[in-house]
């Protein structure tokens, strides 16, 4: 459609024209601020301190690591920050030292920062997930969202309609 | 010829003064847009609508993604 409009602009007379293609999507999908009417969004309550590791780390280090820092799950990422997995609560309980790769669940689901608070509850609470991780559309790592917070932010912002306008 | 650009290019632009239009219906900007920009739907797009905007600063126009 920004195409269509970008060259109708042109035929009007503007001269000085560009087009977003990718559009607001992907401007949501990397953190950045909308207005308008829709609910607060994940991005918000997004933890950026989640300790994360490298798939070439020793599960013990990283266990050390993760309960001193007083959490109970890891994200897998890579140099460039793309997620790759999660070490998660049981793995981390258990007293194994073997390679992240190979104590991590693979591939595990994410959601972008622009989704709504209220989507995000609802598919945490469907998959039965305390949490989910962020990510931008290139798969970099945003953060985590905790379920326990998302919901206490949702009712708060339910109960306030006016906390709920994004301007 | 309407340059393409990514999100970085267009921060730059409205950091220059650049005007952002979203061209998507109504009902869809009410529900989220960019910061600052403002309405024009495609099926509305003339020379009366665009009155708005300066012909002298440079246009964004977006939608929600490639479609």
């Amino acid at each position: 459609m920004s195409p269509r409009a970008a060259w109708r602009l042109e035929s009007i007379g503007f001269t000085d024209v560009y087009d977003y293609v990718a559009g607001k999507a992907d401007w949501g999908s990397f953190g950045l601020p909308l207005e308008g009417t829709v609910g607060p969004r994940a991005g918000e309550l997004a933890r950026v301190d989640v300790p994360t590791c490298r798939l070439e780390e020793g599960l013990q280090e990283v266990r050390g690591r993760v309960r001193a820092a007083g959490w109970d799950t890891c994200i897998v990422v890579n140099a460039a920050s793309v997620v790759l997995g999660q070490v998660g609560r049981r793995a981390l309980a258990s007293e194994d030292d073997v390679p992240v790769e190979a104590a991590m669940t693979p591939g595990p689901s994410t959601v972008r920062p622009s989704i709504t608070l209220a989507a995000i509850v609802e598919r945490m609470s469907k998959k039965k997930l305390t949490c989910m991780i962020l990510t931008h559309s290139d798969g970099t790592l945003v953060g985590l969202v905790r379920r326990v917070d998302a919901e206490a932010a949702l009712g708060a912002a339910t109960s306030d309609p006016a906390a709920s306008s994004g301007g | 010829m309407p340059t393409p650009i990514d999100r970085d290019r267009v921060q730059r632009l409205l950091s220059e003064g650049a005007q952002l239009v979203e061209v998507l219906p109504q009902p869809e900007y009410e529900e989220e847009h960019l910061p600052g920009a403002i309405n024009i739907p495609l099926k509305t797009l003339d020379a009366e609508t665009t009155r708005r905007l300066e012909r002298e600063r440079p246009v964004i126009v977006y939608c929600n993604d490639y479609q």
